[in-house]
């Protein structure tokens, strides 16, 4: 049983016109097997919370803390806080020249399990993900992500979260630009990884349709840089009918 | 074809380009002086175009020194359908893909004794591995002829090693139909000097990869010439180097589109590590008047690992016809990629082992291109030695 707990969050950025602050005092607690939903305007911050728990360099977190099971995640390096099973789906995977997948997956999976996996049982799991996200053999022989189609990266993503088995998994817009068939397969992805190892979902969205294939426990509302709003699975459907107008009352979104 | 952003053409500044004592600003890539006489060129300042980001202080041996032209030590591993020979120099065959164009190879023309010809004949694929190790750091010349016969296939390594001071011409020629790979590899001890130029001559349908290599050396600069002279002749030009503290590595390339439906592909990528690692691409594609329908490309890419380096890369791109399929070309020069750090990263891969992903996958894109997999597995293995010994932050 692991707790992803994040309190009173506080992150900004450094922009050409001066420090920006994005996230505003945000509270999350996500423990194991429970998936949680964030639906909120572009802008919002959602990327940058998703970014700012794995350590991306580029945003300070000025004030609150993030800790996995009590232990600080803001003191870890970003592969110290893979390590320690905390995952992110990237909204833009990003390419890697003269990598190649399969040398990718057995370098990542090497470092999470801190020893080399056993090649036979590696070459079948490796084969068996593949296979259920609908990805060619052929993959592993390609670069990471080079020319990859937009779906093709995203169920790139689950592979990969379904190989290094983490803890706490955050999926920033892993349903955008998938066609239908893929979002299903990238949802049984999900929910097959949550079986099997618990995993703890925070599931970034802009849609509530793939909410009908990976169920949410709880729902929250992101506007401008923390949450407004929390509740079931029926403040999705809520959303999606009335939108966000009444939240942004007041405030500017960019 | 897409173009990004380069560095301007080398300005040309006068100079004894179109020959001794004519002072004609160059004014296409194809009309630079040639001579097989070291008189016929001027002592070499350091201000010239051609040497001016070459440290030329410590290659006046081979600019102006007497040079030893004995045959340079070359043991050629056997093949079925290769013929190996060491002919004297008023041989025909010497001259037949190119001339000296500056001083120092004019030295290594004017002095060579014999040149090493070796003649692929087969046309099933054979690979031929030249071992050239040098036994000490006297000043020598060299020159190699490397032909592909009609339709003939195969593969020459040129494998340097040792202390050389070397400056050597080789000529390539790729006859009607032929596949031919020529790779120059430089493995050469910390303190070896190699100034080589290579003239390719590509025949109608025939195809020239060349590939140059550079890893060891003090200085080490190649500067292949490839002259697509067939109808539908195909040319890919690809280097890789690494340089590391106190290291010059340079290529200067040039594409002669000479004859319709021509195909080049230039790509050559470098690191660069260390106080002084020092790297210069020059990229001249030249197209040609009777050259249409002409598809060409450029790129030259460098990955800077630390503080304390300097790459220059600069590509020059001349057409003098209207009709080509395509021209275009790329240069950059930068940092690591933070976003592809961040990637591997939040993978759990450590940030040393994540640097070392990054690098090795920059550079064996090139590697990846070469086709050749026992001599690509050798490679990833010679760029893993070199990252094993940097420090990689
Ligand atoms: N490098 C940057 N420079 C300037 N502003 C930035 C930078 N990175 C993020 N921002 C701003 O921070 C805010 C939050 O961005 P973020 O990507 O977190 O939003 P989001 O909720 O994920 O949006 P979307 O739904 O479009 O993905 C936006 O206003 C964005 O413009
Ligand atoms: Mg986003």
């Amino acid at each position: 049983m692991s707790t992803l707990e994040i309190r009173d969050l506080h992150v900004s950025i450094e922009t050409d016109q001066g420090v920006k602050p994005i996230l505003r005092g945000v509270n999350l607690t996500i423990s194991s097997g429970e998936t949680h939903a964030i639906m909120g305007p572009n802008g919002s911050g959602k990327s940058t919370l998703a970014y700012t728990i794995a350590g991306h360099p580029r945003y300070t977190v000025d004030s609150g803390t993030i800790t996995l099971d009590g232990e600080d995640v803001l003191e870890m390096s970003i592969d110290e806080r893979a390590r320690a099973g905390l995952f992110l789906a990237m909204q833009y995977p990003v390419e890697i020249p003269g990598v190649t997948v399969s040398n990718f997956l057995r370098t990542a999976k090497t470092a999470i399990d801190g020893e080399a996996p056993a090649l036979r049982s590696w070459i079948k799991e490796l084969k068996g993900s593949m296979e259920a996200l609908r990805m060619d053999a052929s993959f592993g022989e390609r670069n990471v992500n080079e020319g990859f189609s937009g779906g093709e990266k995203k169920r790139h993503e689950i592979v990969q979260l379904e190989l290094l088995k983490p803890k706490i998994a955050v999926l920033d817009e892993t349903d955008s630009g998938l066609d239908v068939d893929a979002l299903k397969i990238v949802s049984e992805g999900v929910n097959r990884v949550k079986e099997n190892t618990g995993l703890g979902v925070l599931l970034i969205t802009h849609y509530t349709r793939i909410l009908r294939y990976i169920q949410p426990d709880f729902v929250h509302v992101f506007v401008d840089g923390r949450v407004a709003e929390e509740g079931g699975p029926e403040l999705a459907e809520r959303l999606e009918n009335e939108g966000y107008d009444r939240y942004l009352t007041g405030s500017t979104v960019g | 074809m897409t173009s990004a952003p380069s560095a301007a053409p080398e300005a040309a500044p006068l100079q004894h380009a179109h020959g001794p004592g004519s002072p004609v600003p160059v004014q296409t890539r194809s009309e630079r002086f040639a001579s097989a006489s070291h008189a016929d060129f001027p002592p070499v300042t350091g201000r010239e175009l051609e040497w001016r980001l070459t440290p030329v202080a410590r290659i006046s041996d081979l600019l102006d020194g007497a040079l030893d032209g004995a045959p340079f030590p070359a043991t050629v591993s056997p093949a079925e359908g290769v013929r190996v020979e060491w002919v004297a120099r008023d041989d025909a065959r010497i001259g037949s893909a190119g001339l000296a164009e500056e001083r120092a190879a004019a030295n290594a023309w004017s002095t060579t004794e014999q040149a090493l010809v070796i003649t692929l004949t087969a046309e099933e694929a054979v690979t031929v591995t030249v071992d050239r190790t040098a036994p000490d750091a006297t000043p020598r010349a060299a020159h190699t002829i490397i032909t592909a016969a009609p339709n003939a296939r195969g593969t020459v390594i040129l494998d340097h090693r040792g202390p050389a001071r070397l400056t050597e011409n080789v000529e390539i020629i790729a006859e009607q139909g032929s596949d031919l790979t020529v790779v120059s590899l430089q493995e050469w001890d910390d303190e070896a000097v190699h100034l080589s130029s290579h003239f390719g001559r590509v025949e109608r349908d025939a195809r020239l990869k060349h590939v140059v290599v550079s890893l060891g050396g003090a200085i080490v600069r190649v500067n292949p010439s490839v002259h697509l002279a067939g109808d539908g002749a195909d040319g890919q030009l690809l280097g890789l180097y690494f340089a590391d503290a106190g290291q010059h590595l340079e290529q200067r390339v040039y594409v002669h589109h000479i004859a319709p439906h021509t195909v080049s592909r230039v790509t050559y990528k470098g690191a660069l590590n260390g106080e002084g690692a020092r790297t210069v691409w020059v990229g001249d594609v030249l197209i040609g008047r009777n050259a249409t329908g002409t598809d060409s490309y450029e790129q030259n890419r460098n990955l800077v690992l630390s503080d304390g380096t300097r790459a220059d890369s600069i590509p020059n791109l001349e057409i003098e016809t209207g009709e080509i399929a395509g021209a275009g070309h790329a240069s950059a020069t930068g940092r690591f990629d933070d976003e592809q750090l961040f990637y591997l990263r939040s993978r759990g891969i450590d940030e040393q082992e994540a640097r070392r992903l990054v690098v090795l996958g920059f550079l064996l894109e090139v590697v990846q291109k070469i086709g050749d997999a026992d001599l690509e597995a050798r490679l990833l293995g010679l760029l893993e030695d070199e990252l094993a010994a940097v420090e990689v932050v």
